[in-house]
């Protein structure tokens, strides 16, 4: 049939051909839609909106012009380049919002707020607080300034009023900046002291290890799948339970028996003082440091390396390295050209894998990771569980997230998503 | 004949092959390969051929024996300096390479030069006819052209012996029989000796210098196909080899060429004497389907009996009748659809007869 | 479908009543854990139980982080706790945060046995209104005997001598305690501490003198690891509450000693939740459980002294050893020869600052 005679093909009915088929093609996407709707539903409400709630509490700030209602628009007038205090008007309405959020107990909330701006801000808060209470604006002798300025000396202080007229806004930046070691100055974003940077250090430190713990575990991973691929199905199903034994044992466990293993006294320890390699005054700590956070990590994150590796390793015929072999190739060479390029793709998987995870673990480097073997996510769960700075924690969480997408796109570049194999 | 054990290329001595020290997979063998030979190891599965090409391979161990190579003893080179081509039943070609670097492969592990490597390359695919497929993947191409892919990456390195795996097992029946065309006319145009393991038949007689067909770990019978088919040595030969009848019964006497049998039925049958252990004992008489003549004339043949037609198939060159003779009711014949044969119905009897010769009496059959 | 109906609502009603029945009140009582919730249990809770059926205690150790998971508690609107045994500066806090009710110490407390009112009775010890005074105890420094050679650590400044006490310790990851401690090493007078503590030059000498051993700390997070730590010999010496020291030396017989000196002297006591769950039984368990017996009978489980006066004179031996309780106080005159008094309201003002401080000294490496 010529070309041009498609547009006006019809249907036994009379109805046009591409009309029909569009139609019945819509009622196929329409299903499809819906099969899928339910997961889409679940996904929206337990994962996208909370990914979406974290982004915008890293930016959330709406905590100053709650507590200080009158004292915020009237301090954006100030000009903090002035040199001068504020006039007695904000701190006739800072007295007043602050004498009515003590009462209601809310200003040493934004006390620890502001905390995070400047140190120190926090006990300020409070003992202004607790002083106002007792404040009587019609027992008032001199001026507001003069009484404010009585309770405590900061409040003479031009850069207590910058910051809090910077931190007035809806939505701040210095979440942002805390988590990468910066805070904002009269003139833009600057570097924090010497002594308050770590985050960047702590990124670092997360990727470096993250990184180790993912080669560590193509090391040690790499040769036991190839002996689970190479066996019979009824014994590599035993060992695999044995590889996959530390997923099903709990967390206290399997801690305390890290513990048992690697303390000075432990187990290993005694074993290399009783076999003379280390002398007794000389035993290792491989606990409460990296080498905890790494030993325990890799041993725990192994399953994830070993069982893509092994499903690819699976479908790779033996007779490629047979072939190989009889073509002249020496054992080494068929393995280098031919058995290892067809596992790269499990040993991407696996290492997408182990390295995600691990940049994201926080349980197990706080137990047996001791201060240096810490990862960023252990930082998130303090801000989220013990500071309660969840600014911070969201925005560190953000960058995180960033990382993460980052280097998904660059492995995509490198090595390709399609080469990646789950099984 | 090509028999002589001075100029073999290669000799399997008295090669024993044990898996788990238990039972022999193969028992004794002793083979010698021509140069420029094809030759096949014909058998069921489980016969043991596979294990033979392993082992020449390089890739299972004998358990006793030798295997020599150009008069050279291999048991302990490693396959890589055994310099023997292989092509795989499920032709293993390198997925993450394309087909060129396939075929380069071999060349490279031997450190041959680019230019060099190219040209070969180029003529090994030209010679199984996919000369611009050298960029390609293998999962682009279908699986007559991988087939042929793995024999030219078999080729490529000029190798003395090429052995085949069953190579055309997962073909089609059309692809497969154009494939053994092929595969036989490169074996003639480059004078390689093959050695080829089927459990196809066909296959065999239509490719193979020689056959040697495998059963239970031992060759039943090792020559050339029109011999193996003409003249079986024993019943598992017979009846693996071709259509093929079979009547059991008792030598009651013997000559020097000729014995008579009496089946159950006591019908008593002249026979070509081959392989039997003297009167008294039994035997297996082999007839072919195409041997045998409907309604012969008085005194033509020697064996003359009444058969009843159970059973007529049309096959359109022939008709394949099943009759009921001397107590077999599952003998076949061959009626040719020509102008004037034998008008048979179902349930009819007629007489039916064969030649001494063409009837030939071999060991019993279990 | 009717007669389904009807069986249905019927086994719901009578499961309904099943459960009604056998419906106790869930008292969550939040406490630090180990030996020292089991003195409680001992003391207050099983007793407090016999006399009201209708109660079960449910103990949760998280003491440690009791701020924190109260201000999580009430930031997601869902109190679940209804007393929580804190420390006197996490009570001021949450007091002022609003986060803890005030109570009347006349009208919610019991009156001692010999007649004293409730105010008199608990004293000084009474220093916010949100906080129930329930013990005192001190932070103190434990010691492997068998690794610090003949003569054992004596003075504060020899946890920080590496070089006459080589070796791994414990501390607790906190700056409460362990920045006096530091200007105390560093020759800062016990009585001067806070005053010093209150400056910028005296918390960067503090983590100065912190940073000489900080290669050697392991560092706790729960009353429990420590004795661990020391039992392992994973560390020469810790800080650890007397208490649990107590239990150690006295009741486990671990090669382990105890030094007193400036042992870090604080009250512990309870709050009640702003919102919790069962306010009422709430106040009954605080009342019962620091009326002047109970008080008295806690010192019978563990080395802490109770914090009202009444009971003081009550203190008598051991439960199970039957060995005299009052020189294993931190009141005891042998024991308290150099005491840090913990400074509660500057904590209460201070902590979010130095607390971020030290987490970011941790950090550093």
């Amino acid at each position: 049939m010529a070309q041009d005679n498609t547009a006006t093909l019809k249907t036994a009915d009379g109805t046009l051909l591409k009309l029909s088929l569009e139609r019945s093609l819509r009622r196929r996407k329409r299903n499809a839609l819906l099969l899928v709707a339910p997961l889409f539903l679940f996904i929206l409400i337990t994962f996208l909106l909370p990914i979406f709630d974290m982004l915008i509490r890293s930016v959330d700030n709406k905590i100053t012009a709650e507590i200080l209602p009158t004292t915020v628009p009237l301090l954006a007038k100030w000009d903090a380049r002035s040199g001068k205090l504020p006039d007695e008007l904000v701190f006739k309405a800072f007295i007043t919002d602050a004498q009515i959020a003590s009462k209601a107990k809310t200003i040493n909330r934004l006390g620890k707020r502001l905390n995070y701006e400047k140190s120190g801000t926090s006990s300020l808060f409070r003992k202004t607080g607790r002083k106002l209470k007792k404040f009587k604006a019609n027992k008032l002798t001199g001026t507001y300034q003069e009484a404010l300025l009585k309770i405590d000396k900061k409040w003479g202080k031009i850069a207590t009023w910058q910051m809090i007229q910077r931190e007035s806004g809806r939505y701040t930046s210095s979440y942002f900046l805390s988590a990468i070691d910066m805070k904002k100055g009269i003139d833009g974003a600057e570097w924090k002291d010497e002594d308050s940077q770590i985050y960047i250090n702590l990124f670092k430190r997360t990727l470096w290890l993250s990184f180790l713990i993912t080669l560590l575990t193509i090391l040690l991973g790499y040769p036991i799948a190839y002996l689970l691929a190479s066996l019979k199905t009824k014994t590599s199903n035993l060992l695999m339970i044995l590889v996959l034994l530390p997923f099903w044992t709990s967390l206290l466990v399997r801690t305390s028996s890290w513990i048992a293993l690697l303390q000075k006294e432990g187990i290993i320890n005694d074993v290399l003082v009783s076999i003379g390699i280390i002398s007794d005054n000389a035993r290792l700590s491989m606990i409460h440091n990296q080498t905890g956070t790494i030993i325990a990590m890799t041993h725990i994150l192994l399953p994830f390396m070993i069982l893509p590796l092994f499903s690819v390793m699976k479908t790779i015929d033996p007779s490629y390295i047979r072939a190989a072999r009889s073509m002249g190739a020496t054992s080494f060479t068929a393995f280098r050209r031919i058995y290892f390029p067809n596992t790269v793709a499990g040993i991407g998987a696996g290492g997408i894998l182990v390295f995600i995870l691990s940049i994201g673990y926080y349980i197990t480097p706080a137990l047996v990771g001791g201060t240096q073997g810490t990862l960023i996510s252990n930082f998130i769960a303090y801000h989220i569980s013990e500071s309660l700075n969840w600014g911070l924690a969201a925005s560190l969480g953000t960058l995180l997230l960033l990382l993460v997408l980052a280097l998904y796109i660059l492995y995509d570049k490198i090595v390709g998503i399609d080469n990646m194999k789950l099984g | 004949m090509l028999t002589s054990s001075s100029d073999a290329l290669v000799r399997f001595e008295n090669v024993q092959k044990s898996y788990d020290g238990e039972i022999l997979v193969i028992k004794d063998l002793n083979l010698n390969i021509q140069k420029g030979e094809f030759l096949t190891m014909l058998g069921p599965s489980g016969s043991g051929k596979t294990t033979c090409l392993m082992m020449l391979a390089g890739f299972e161990p004998a358990t006793h024996g030798e295997i020599y190579l150009d008069g050279i003893p291999i048991n302990r080179v490693p396959p890589h300096k055994r310099g023997i081509g292989m092509v795989f039943q499920n032709y293993a070609l390198f997925p993450h390479m394309t087909i060129g670097e396939n075929l380069s492969f071999p060349l490279e592990v031997r450190k041959m030069g680019k230019s060099q490597r190219e040209e070969k390359v180029k003529k090994a695919l030209d010679m199984v006819q996919l000369g611009d497929f050298a960029e390609r993947r293998p999962s682009q191409l279908s699986g007559g052209q991988q087939q042929r892919v793995a024999v030219a990456r078999a080729l490529v390195f000029d190798p003395e012996v090429v052995l085949m795996d069953e190579p055309l097992g997962a073909l089609d029946k059309n692809l497969r029989e154009q494939m053994q065309y092929e595969i036989k006319h490169i074996h003639e145009r480059l004078g390689v000796t093959v050695l080829y393991v089927t459990h196809d038949q066909s296959e065999a007689l239509t490719m193979s210098n020689r056959v040697a067909v495998f059963d239970n770990g031992i060759i039943q019978q090792l020559a050339p196909p029109d011999v193996l088919y003409e003249q079986p040595e024993n019943a598992f030969v017979a009846d693996f080899i071709g259509d093929n009848n079979c009547l059991v019964g008792i030598v009651t006497s013997e000559s020097e060429t000729s014995c008579v049998i009496r089946t159950e039925d006591n019908s008593e049958i002249k026979a070509n004497k081959i392989n039997i252990a003297g009167v008294g004992s039994q035997s297996t008489l082999s007839i072919r389907p195409e041997r045998v003549i409907v309604n012969p004339e008085a005194g033509q043949v020697p064996n003359i009996f009444q058969a009843k037609a159970e059973e007529l198939i049309y096959l359109g060159d022939h008709i394949r009748t099943r009759m009921n003779v001397c107590g077999n009711n599952n003998f076949f014949i061959k009626i040719p659809n020509s102008s004037h044969h034998a008008n048979l119905n179902k349930g009819d009897t007629v007489t039916i007869g064969w030649n001494e010769q063409d009837c030939r009496a071999l060991d019993a059959f279990t | 479908m009717k007669t389904f109906i009807k069986y249905s609502l019927a086994s719901a009603i009578l499961a309904a009543s099943i459960s009604s029945a056998q419906a106790e009140t869930e008292l969550v009582v939040v406490s630090w854990g180990g030996a020292y919730t089991k003195s409680q249990q001992k003391a207050y809770s099983n007793p407090f139980m016999k006399n009201n059926p209708g109660i079960k205690i449910v103990n949760d150790d998280s003491s440690n982080e009791a701020a924190s998971k109260l201000r999580a508690q009430a930031e997601a609107g869902k109190v679940t706790w209804d007393v929580v045994d804190v420390l006197p500066d996490t009570a001021i806090a949450l007091c002022d945060e609003g986060l803890a009710i005030e109570i009347n110490p006349e009208k919610d407390l019991a009156k001692g046995t010999d007649g004293s009112s409730a105010k008199d009775d608990f004293g000084d010890a009474l220093i916010s209104p949100c906080f129930i005074p329930e013990i005192v105890y001190s932070t103190t420094i434990g010691y492997r005997t068998d690794k610090v050679g003949k003569t054992p650590p004596s003075t504060i400044a020899d946890v920080f001598d590496l070089k006459k006490y080589p070796g791994k310790r414990a501390l607790n990851k906190n700056p409460i305690g362990n920045l006096e401690w530091a200007l105390i090493a560093d020759g800062v007078a016990t009585a001067d501490v806070y005053k010093v503590l209150k400056t910028e030059e005296g918390i960067k000498r503090a983590f100065k003198k912190l940073d000489t051993i900080k290669k050697e700390v392991i560092w706790w997070t729960k009353g429990a690891q420590p004795g661990q730590l020391l039992a392992d010999g994973e560390v020469v010496m810790a800080s650890a509450y007397n208490g649990r020291l107590f239990s150690a030396i006295v009741e486990n017989k671990q090669p382990v000693g105890m030094m007193w000196d400036a042992q870090l002297f604080e009250l512990d006591g309870y709050i009640i939740p702003k919102n919790a769950p069962h306010l009422k039984e709430a106040m009954a368990y605080v009342k019962f459980a620091t009326d002047t017996k109970r008080q008295a009978d806690q010192a019978k489980f563990i080395s802490y002294g109770p914090a009202r006066k009444s009971s003081s004179k009550l203190v008598g031996k051991h439960a199970e050893l039957g060995i005299d309780m009052a020189p294993h106080m931190p009141t005891a005159p042998a024991n308290s020869k150099n005491v840090l008094y913990k400074d509660i309201n500057f904590w209460a003002d201070h902590k979010d600052e130095l607390s971020e401080k030290f987490e970011a000294w941790l950090a550093k490496g």
